[in-house]
């Protein structure tokens, strides 16, 4: 008999009844668009709120532009709650945005406001990915949203097809997210040599590992600029 | 049963006072369905007289007739004057003594059946139906089922155009928003019920309130499909009204909704789902409600370099482009506004950057980078980029122009 079966006559017997066991329910995932954080983590859970956390120039926006390029390629709809008012449409249509089928809303550098928003397209229902930036938001600023509002959207996205993705410098949710993906920049690539008029910047370099679930997960991204 | 009308004046305007299953079946001829009428009216000589007894108050000189099916009563309204009844089966004995000129039948028929000497109702009614068919054609059968009264077939019925609006004065003028969502409520839900019962939707609302100050204030919601979902309705309403309240008190509320036909759609098994329309208005006029009505929307690029070369359109207006997945780019965040840098140069390169949030020695940089553009036109722009890596590891794009220096953004 194997120790789950031990422990279940055990509960049965101080509960006084049969116990039934339900498998927990495994959320679907969707594919990030980088091929090899996708192996390394399997991608996204819909109905779930993941966090990609790092400093500047990290990746991170690079990460969710990549997800709502693929979401977009999916032919779903996606939004994106800017609190800080970042977006760049030029450099997200180049990296395969379509943009047509993105929503944009500006909190004009209220997180108050994004909180409020990201809730209110999550209750619509219909998206693909809600997308919440906070990447600019000052870490004071974004760590003032209490527990409770971030697990009123954790709640609000339960058992929905939406993958809720959050972009920050510091994870922020803690508790109520699902995964956290932290980047890091690793080097920078510049092409040609001095003088300084003949080179460019070539890619970035950065390294995106899983900080929740705690089981280890990394994948090393380059990330170039044209 | 079926009733025709037949003479002159607004045989319509009569016809649907008695039944909303009217039609214009000639020039100074209505047919109208009376099924049903003698639950009203009694015995179907009452439906007959009440409808005659109406004509004569409107001053409408008209013979009418009942029958069975509605080609019987046209030929008994043309052709008798006065109140005729058709007693069901006995069209044929009925319409006998007719003329078969009030069939209408083409010159070519016309000319065959006078060789024959036939010229009455009784006459083509009389002859074998196979001998028509071989004679005469469809068209012969046709008249002969005309003329033995036997002829059935659904009414064209006359779809009038219907006034969806509705209109309250007040005694005493509303001030608040509050209590004016429970007439709105009323409203709504009444249109919304007109709307339904003749198998309709509304896509645009327009709403005029009439105020104590004599000012009117018109507002339209324009819905991106047809709904009759009231909750929905009224919600947008409180929404909008909330962002432009009227700057007097109320004494007059007129709703109007535009009939349409509802929208029939259905999904695909394996299409990914989408914010349901009128819900997805919902959602964003909340949303208006809380950043501002210009900060939603699909951005969509514009045909130029010129930086930040974008608009914001309505969500779902923008048209499809072709794209999809490009493999992962760096991607780029921009400050707006650009913020205002002090830059220290060394051999007129880039050494030291400040500005708000950003601080320290350039480690690694490219450029100048000279964009320039639309020099045609008094709204030129030239400026000289610098890609920058602070000693931090940030990444920014930089530029000068004549203005200053600026950090329009960061790569991340």
């Amino acid at each position: 008999m194997g120790a789950a079966m031990v422990l279940k006559k055990r509960f049965e017997a101080v509960l006084e009844g049969p116990l039934e066991w339900h498998a927990r329910h495994v959320p679907e995932l969707v594919r990030t668009g980088v091929s090899q954080l996708d192996s390394a983590t399997g991608g996204l859970p819909r109905g779930s709120l993941t966090e990609i956390t790092g400093p500047a120039s990290s990746g991170r926006t690079s990460l969710l532009v990549s997800i709502l390029a693929a979401a977009t390629g999916r032919d779903e709809v996606c939004a994106l709650v800017d609190a800080e008012d970042a977006f760049d449409p030029l450099s997200a249509g180049a990296a395969g945005v379509r943009l047509e089928r993105l929503l944009w809303v500006r909190c004009g550098h209220r997180a108050e406001h994004a909180l409020k928003a990201a809730d209110l397209l999550i209750q619509g229902g219909g998206f693909g990915v809600v997308a919440m930036d906070l990447g600019d938001t000052p870490p004071e600023t974004a760590r003032r949203v209490s527990l409770t509002s971030w697990f009123r959207l954790r709640r609000a996205v339960e058992h929905t097809p939406t993958v809720l993705v959050t972009v920050a410098r510091q994870s922020n949710a803690r508790a109520c997210a699902s995964l956290i993906l932290e980047c890091a920049r690793r080097r920078e690539e510049w092409t040609g040599g001095p003088p300084t008029s003949s080179r460019l910047l070539g890619a970035i370099r950065v390294e995106v590992a899983r900080r929740k679930p705690a089981r280890e997960a990394r994948a090393h991204v380059l990330l170039p600029v044209r | 049963m079926y009733c025709c009308l037949c003479g002159n004046g607004n045989l319509i305007a009569l016809a649907r006072e008695f039944s909303p299953a009217v039609e214009e079946t000639a020039p100074g001829v209505a047919t109208l369905d009376v099924a049903g009428l003698e639950r009203l009216f009694g015995p179907v000589q009452d439906v007959a007289a009440a409808i005659a007894r109406r004509a004569a108050e409107l001053g409408l000189k008209i013979s009418l007739a009942l029958a069975a099916n509605p080609d019987a009563a046209i030929c008994a309204a043309r052709g008798f004057s006065g109140v005729s009844i058709i007693p069901q089966g006995d069209e044929a004995k009925f319409l006998a003594t007719l003329p078969l000129a009030l069939l209408a039948p083409s010159p070519e028929l016309r000319e065959t059946l006078a060789r024959w000497g036939i010229r009455r109702f009784q006459d083509l009614a009389a002859l074998p139906p196979l001998g028509i068919a071989e004679r005469l054609g469809a068209e012969g059968l046709r008249l002969r089922e005309l003329a033995r009264g036997e002829a059935d077939r659904k009414l064209a019925r006359l779809e009038l155009p219907e006034d969806f609006a509705e209109e309250i004065e007040l005694e005493h003028p509303i001030e608040l928003l509050e209590p004016l969502a429970f007439l709105l409520a009323r409203l709504v839900n009444g249109l919304a019920l007109r709307l339904a019962t003749r198998a309709r939707a509304t896509d645009e609302l327009r709403l005029r309130l009439t105020l104590e100050n004599r000012a009117v204030n018109e507002r339209t919601l324009r819905l991106p499909a047809p709904t009759l979902d009231t909750a929905a309705l009224l919600k947008l309403l409180q929404l909008d009204l909330a962002a432009h309240p009227p700057e007097a008190p109320i004494a007059r509320v007129r709703m109007e909704m535009n009939p349409v036909r509802p929208r029939a759609a259905q999904s695909g098994l394996f299409v990914p789902a989408a914010p349901e329309p009128v819900k997805l208005e919902v959602t964003l006029a909340r949303i208006q409600r809380v950043v501002g009505k210009d900060r939603v929307g699909s951005p969509e690029l514009l045909d130029t370099h010129r930086p930040e070369a974008f608009r914001v359109i309505d969500f779902g207006r923008a048209r499809p482009r072709s794209g999809g997945p490009a493999g992962a780019r760096v991607g780029f965040r921009v400050f707006r506004p650009p913020r205002a840098a002090r830059v220290a140069l060394d051999g007129g390169q880039p050494s030291f950057v400040a500005a708000e949030g950003i601080r320290g020695l350039v480690v690694e940089k490219s450029g100048p980078w000279r964009t320039s553009g639309e020099w045609w036109t008094a709204d030129s722009w030239s400026r000289d980029e610098w890609d920058i890596a602070l000693g931090d590891g940030a990444l920014y794009r930089l530029y000068c122009e004549p203005r200053g220096w600026f950090v329009e953004g960061s790569y991340d």
